[in-house]
């Protein structure tokens, strides 16, 4: 918590303009920094930065940088980011990475500033409906008409962005409204008679699921992003270790849950472990929590987990039966919820169902073929290796990302960020520096392809400035990697814009002021990790080259099921290298 | 196996299969409340066969009624996403409870001399109101259960409506368990 964070009693009761309102608003709310960007609209509000230097701004390079930085500083931290933009294109600007938060349920606040109240509506100058544009995707949105709403506003957008499902909420600020006076008085608390999200589960139907889940012989927990979100790390361990119940995590759950634990099964999914899914597809009993049951998870839904009773714990109401309907629907807050479940749960008899998985880990791991050729699985394996997962690691969207998920060995919850319900390429560089501004105990790493890198590159200059200490790694693979890979395996081959003419990535981010190697050999990876990990006192880039048409595999084709899923081949092809791969085959099995 | 839920877009809308609800939303009465409600049931593909809004006896709440259709799953998440805006106070579905409800009409129809007092002796019988008059047309007001309302608009057709508007239906649950 910020040090400012509190009453600023001294200063109730003072009359002061709709700007120094805001900024006292932010202090009172404890915000330590702010991601914007200033303009016309806004100007007034830059102009009380200036005297209430109390709060770090960070001037972005485009405000859909500032968008995902507030995304990444939010999820690294659980605290609600913040970015202030000004009307029109400042504002239009911002919507992918508001988009971007409501599907991943980030907490954001996003204030934007807006023509003056009687301008409205006239196409005036910057103007553009910034409350119509985002209402489908945020979770709650204001115009803010009066001074006298200023605060009280300010106060619920905060409350409504980190409460229940978190999400993004935005404040549209007119130009006119922010110069009005008022006294200043910071409510104490938010009465909403029309929002109160459940966090206590019903203790009749916490019951029920306890029930069914004591009577199961092949469990499964399935965890998503809600688990970190809920801080529930811990109950989700407690309870795994007592029913000796293995655990596969969501993209967005990984970290919840050690991956070098025996439970673990690594990630489910389109590219989920091979055993993860197939453990999913023989289980008698799926657990899922905090998750969503995602199209990306199920695959065919009517074949995913179709042996199973299923119990859905979620602090959505409308994530229940969205999808797929369970048996034992749980509204409520993920950790309270697994806190009172604990106690109802008895040891099950898991041996023979963990001795079965065991057998399918070995059978089945990750695995890849380290050749000549630098390959991005042995890049981001090696990387799990040097850290020991003592990492925030962001990625981007893409082969890369997938791979990271992988081939990295989560065991922190908080370590692991990316753009998961959009799939927003352009969004790893950005919400790295979110990150670095929020987590100085942790290394931070930024993990993008050579496409997405260059959707947002803008804030290397941003990083730079700011001397954040942070890993910058682009897996240049010459591609948009997994466009290419739906090419190739689904498009017959006919490869349709996916090839990529790219910058000297190296030059690019010594031209920003940042140092910067290239590595094309695999026995220069580990070094050049290390020595990333090692450089003090600001950014460090690498560009790894690798081979460029690789797969990610397992592979389980969109709205199919396990039984067409795509196993690594027995012998990889890397076609265009023309290498021939008769190299060391590298596994990694999780847990 | 696994029950599906698809999306309400997808599935036939074919109103003999889907029933129709009548559902209830008290909401905060601030500045895009609607828009929002709208906005939602246009994302999500959910169908509206008719969407009213009015003050209602507090000062700082709508009413909002809406008509639309689905089988139980899609009724379900419709009620459930309006729950899940911030603005909304309560949901009800009145169709599972016994309600009152009222769906109002001006019909201007066309009339001549001889065609005049058979469409008079149809508003009567419909309780309907003469509301203006020229030598050409007649307007007339019906108040009523959507069905009644459906019955006299379908009386009329053949004199040749020429304009019409309906408020689409609005209702309240029913406290005294009888008629009135
Ligand atoms: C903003 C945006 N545009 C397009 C896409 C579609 N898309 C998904 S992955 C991908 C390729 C990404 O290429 P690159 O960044 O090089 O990563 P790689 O797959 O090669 O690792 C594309 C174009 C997207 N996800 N986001
Ligand atoms: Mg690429």
């Amino acid at each position: 918590m910020s040090p400012h964070k509190g009453q600023q009693s001294q200063h109730y009761g003072k009359i002061m303009t709709g700007s120094e309102i805001f900024v006292r608003s932010l202090i009172e709310e404890g915000v330590e920094v702010v991601f914007g960007y200033p303009g016309g609209a806004i100007i007034g509000v830059y102009d009380a930065l200036v005297d209430l230097s109390d709060i770090n701004h960070v001037l972005v390079r485009h405000e859909q940088g500032a968008t995902h930085a507030a995304e990444g500083y939010a999820k690294a931290t659980g605290k609600t980011g913040v970015v202030l933009v000004t009307s029109g294109p400042g504002a239009t600007n911002t919507v992918t990475g508001i988009a971007d938060a409501y599907m991943d349920s980030i907490p954001i606040v996003v204030f934007s500033g807006q023509v003056p109240l009687k301008l409205i509506g006239n196409d005036a100058f910057q103007e553009a409906d910034i409350v119509g544009i985002t209402r489908p995707i945020t979770k709650h949105n204001y115009l803010v008409r009066d001074v006298r709403e200023l605060a009280k506003t300010i106060k619920e957008a905060f409350y409504i962005a980190s409460t229940g499902r978190p999400g993004p909420v935005l404040v549209d600020l007119p130009k006119d409204v922010m110069a009005q006076k008022t006294t200043f008085e910071y409510p104490k608390e938010v009465s909403m008679r029309s929002y109160n999200p459940t966090v206590e589960g019903h203790t009749k139907q916490i019951k029920k699921a306890a029930e069914l889940i004591n009577a199961a012989k092949r469990p499964v927990l399935y965890v998503g992003g809600g688990v970190i979100q809920s801080n529930a790390a811990q109950e989700l361990m407690a309870l795994a270790e007592k029913l000796q119940c293995p655990v596969t995590t969501t993209l967005h759950g990984l970290g919840s849950f050690p991956e070098t634990n025996r439970l673990s099964l690594g990630m489910l999914g389109m590219h989920g472990t091979w055993y993860s899914n197939i453990a999913v597809s023989y289980c008698d009993m799926l657990i899922a929590v905090g998750a969503r049951f995602d199209d990306r998870v199920t695959g065919k839904v009517e074949a995913f987990a179709a042996e199973a009773k299923k119990v859905h714990i979620d602090i959505d109401p409308s994530a229940i039966s969205k999808n797929v309907k369970v048996d034992v629907p749980i509204v409520g807050d993920v950790k309270k919820v697994l806190q009172k479940l604990v106690q109802m749960l008895n040891k099950l008899d898991t041996a023979d169902w963990l001795k079965t998985i065991d057998q399918w880990k070995a059978e089945h791991p990750l695995r890849y073929k380290q050749g000549n050729a630098l390959r991005a699985q042995y890049v981001l394996h090696k990387l799990g290796e040097v850290t020991k997962g003592n990492a925030v690691v962001v990625t981007d969207v893409g082969q890369h990302q997938m791979w990271t998920a992988q081939f990295f060995t989560w065991v922190h919850a908080r370590s692991h960020i990316t753009s998961g319900g959009l799939g927003t390429m352009g969004f790893s560089l950005p919400a790295a520096m979110g990150a670095a501004f929020g987590r100085k105990d942790l290394p931070v790493v930024s993990v993008s392809g050579d496409g997405g890198f260059q959707m947002n590159m803008q804030e290397m200059a941003t990083i730079v400035e700011h001397k954040l200490p942070m890993k910058i790694f682009v897996i240049n693979n010459g591609f948009l990697g997994m466009v290419r890979q739906w090419q190739e395996l689904f498009w017959r081959r006919r490869y349709s814009h996916v090839e990529l003419y790219n910058p000297d990535f190296v030059k690019l981010a010594e031209a920003f002021g940042c140092p910067a190697m290239r590595v094309t050999n695999a026995s220069e990876v580990e070094g050049a990790i290390r020595k990333a990990m090692e450089h003090k006192g600001g950014p460090f880039f690498i560009e790894f080259a690798v081979s460029k048409e690789d797969n990610v595999y397992p592979m389980i084709p969109a709205g199919q099921t396990v039984n067409e899923m795509l196993d690594t081949p027995e012998s990889v092809e890397v076609g265009a290298d023309g290498e021939v791969l008769t190299d060391e085959v590298k596994t990694l099995s999780k847990g | 196996m696994t029950q599906p839920i698809t999306a309400a877009a997808t599935r036939p809308s074919n109103g003999e299969q889907l029933k129709k609800h009548t559902i209830s939303i008290l909401v905060e009465n601030k500045f895009g409340a609607f828009n929002r409600i709208a906005g939602l049931f246009a994302a999500k593909g959910y169908n509206i066969d008719s969407l009213t809004v009015g003050p209602t006896e507090e000062d700082d709440t709508s009413r909002m009624t809406v008509v639309t259709r689905g089988d139980d799953q899609i009724i379900e998440q419709i009620i459930k996403q309006l729950n899940k805006l911030i603005d909304t106070i309560k949901v009800v579905d009145l169709t599972f409870e016994s309600f009152v409800e009222r769906d109002l009409a001006l019909v201007k129809v066309q009339s001549t001399p001889e065609t005049r007092s058979e469409i008079m002796q149809i508003a009567e019988i419909f309780r309907a109101k003469v509301i203006d008059i020229s030598p050409k047309t007649l307007t007339l007001e019906a108040t009523g259960s959507q069905q009644k309302v459906d019955a006299f608009i379908k009386m009329l057709k053949p004199f040749v409506i020429k304009e019409m508007a309906r408020t689409g239906r609005v209702a309240l649950k029913r406290e005294f368990q009888g008629e009135v």
